[in-house]
């Protein structure tokens, strides 16, 4: 690839993703608003809220929170610029892993009970979802023989046919890293529940805009890690299709269940997800995949 | 009007505090956010947190134990903030007037932008006041 064209991608990447991330948030609360049997807010909603945040009057509870919400954005970016420029897509989780370590440190950095409550349940969100989101690089480097993205373009054909498995567990850890029922344990979606959604409480105006942003930026990324799996091939836009479908079928599980409790979620995930990625290791190495 | 002041207009996030009402207006707020009056259409939001909201709701009179947690709650909210007064117990006091209990009105405590009166209010006049309310948004200069 040439210079340009890496620059290009960057950009790109860089000033599209919080786009298309807004839009996925709108979408979905006027999808919510439609099956509770209300009309909803505009697709655009959650754009007035961004710019609405920015605009209000900054206020932090103390100097560490600034910090740490600002480390939070720039590590997810960084995580997407390595993304777009086919890095090794090991250290892009990592870079990720760490923009997660920075919202809990924000949450406990301040007194209030709430936060405090929420970085707590945050840090077991991670003890569920991590090791499931490290080791399902295991089978895609076993396949393409190596950690880098652009390993998955030169392999020559899509890995889902082989990998479906691991698919499967990464559609679990999207589903806890979105923060939706039955998985919304660190911040409720909405903040009149029991923990005034959790990790976010002590935020306010700039600040939450901030963090909204990176979780968008951290959506796209996340459902962009789902696309590789049909990414080359003739059978390339479903790589855009497929993530889409996977996240509507999360929208309708967070409409359709509850919250349950950190330790069903913890075994689930450990459960389900390491299992099948277990599983999956075992077949690519038997060659049976 | 400029971007900033239409994303204010559009995304107001309430935050509800009843400071010693008989409850029926708060039924009355809660009314407005189903699906019959669906107020998520213009991008209002029942928020629990006075660090997130935009517009403070405040419900009955102010009594000398709750003031202190009234001016809390407004003082957590960041600029700009808007404060409307539901039913006639905030504004005046309503059937609790001169109890020497009660403060009479939560404009002693803190300074309110719209009152609405109604005993108990109807949410077709919340979601009227804070529109009412919205619309000084477009004087704010900060």
């Amino acid at each position: 690839m040439s210079t340009g064209w890496l620059v290009g991608s960057v950009v790109i990447a860089v000033i599209v993703a919080p786009l298309i991330g807004g839009l996925l948030r709108g979408i979905d609360r006027k999808l919510t608003a439609h099956m509770q049997g209300r009309i909803g807010p505009p697709i655009i909603q959650n754009f007035y809220d961004l710019i609405k945040l920015f605009g209000k009057k900054p206020m932090v509870a103390g100097k560490p929170q600034l910090v740490f919400a600002w480390g939070y954005l720039f590590l997810i970016i960084t995580a997407v610029v390595f993304f777009a420029l086919r890095q090794d897509l090991l250290v892009v989780l990592f870079i990720l892993g760490f923009a997660g370590v920075c919202l809990v440190l924000g949450a406990l950095s301040v007194k209030s009970p709430y936060s405090q409550l929420g970085g707590h349940r945050e840090l077991l969100q991670m003890l569920a979802y991590e090791p499931i989101l490290l080791l399902a690089v295991i089978p895609i480097a076993l396949k393409t023989g190596g950690f880098p993205i652009t390993n998955i373009f030169e392999y020559g054909q899509p890995l889902l046919p082989n990998l479906w498995l691991t698919f499967i567990a990464l559609v679990i850890v999207l589903d806890i890293v979105m923060k939706k029922s039955p998985f919304d344990i660190s911040s409720s979606e909405h903040a009149h529940q029991e923990i005034v959604r959790g990790v976010l409480t002590e935020y306010s105006g700039p600040y939450l805009a901030i963090i909204e942003l990176a979780h968008w930026y951290e959506l796209v990324l996340l459902l962009a890690i789902l696309g590789l799996f049909w990414i080359v091939g003739s059978l390339w836009w479903l790589s855009i299709l497929t993530p889409l479908a996977i996240w509507f079928i999360l929208l309708i599980t967070d409409n359709i269940c509850t919250r349950l409790t950190w330790s069903w979620m913890v075994k689930f995930a450990w459960g389900v997800g390491i299992s099948l990625i277990a599983l999956n290791i075992l077949v690519v190495n038997l060659g049976w995949m | 009007m400029s971007i900033l002041t239409k994303s204010r207009i559009k995304s107001p996030w309430l935050l509800h505090y009843d400071c010693g009402g008989c409850n029926g207006c708060d039924i009355e707020v809660l009314a407005a956010l189903t699906p019959i009056y669906d107020i998520e259409r213009f991008g209002i939001v029942n928020i629990g947190n006075p660090k997130h909201a935009d517009v403070l709701l405040v419900t009955g009179p102010v009594n000398h134990r709750n003031k202190r947690v009234l001016r809390n709650l407004y003082e957590q909210m960041p600029e700009p903030k808007l404060v409307i007064a539901v039913g006639t117990c905030a504004c005046t006091g309503g059937i609790f007037y001169n109890c020497p209990n009660t403060l009479g009105g939560i404009d002693k405590i803190i300074p309110v932008d719209v009152y609405i009166p109604g005993c108990a209010v109807r949410p077709e006049a919340i979601i009227d006041a804070v529109v009412i309310a919205l619309g000084k948004l477009k004087e704010y200069k900060g």
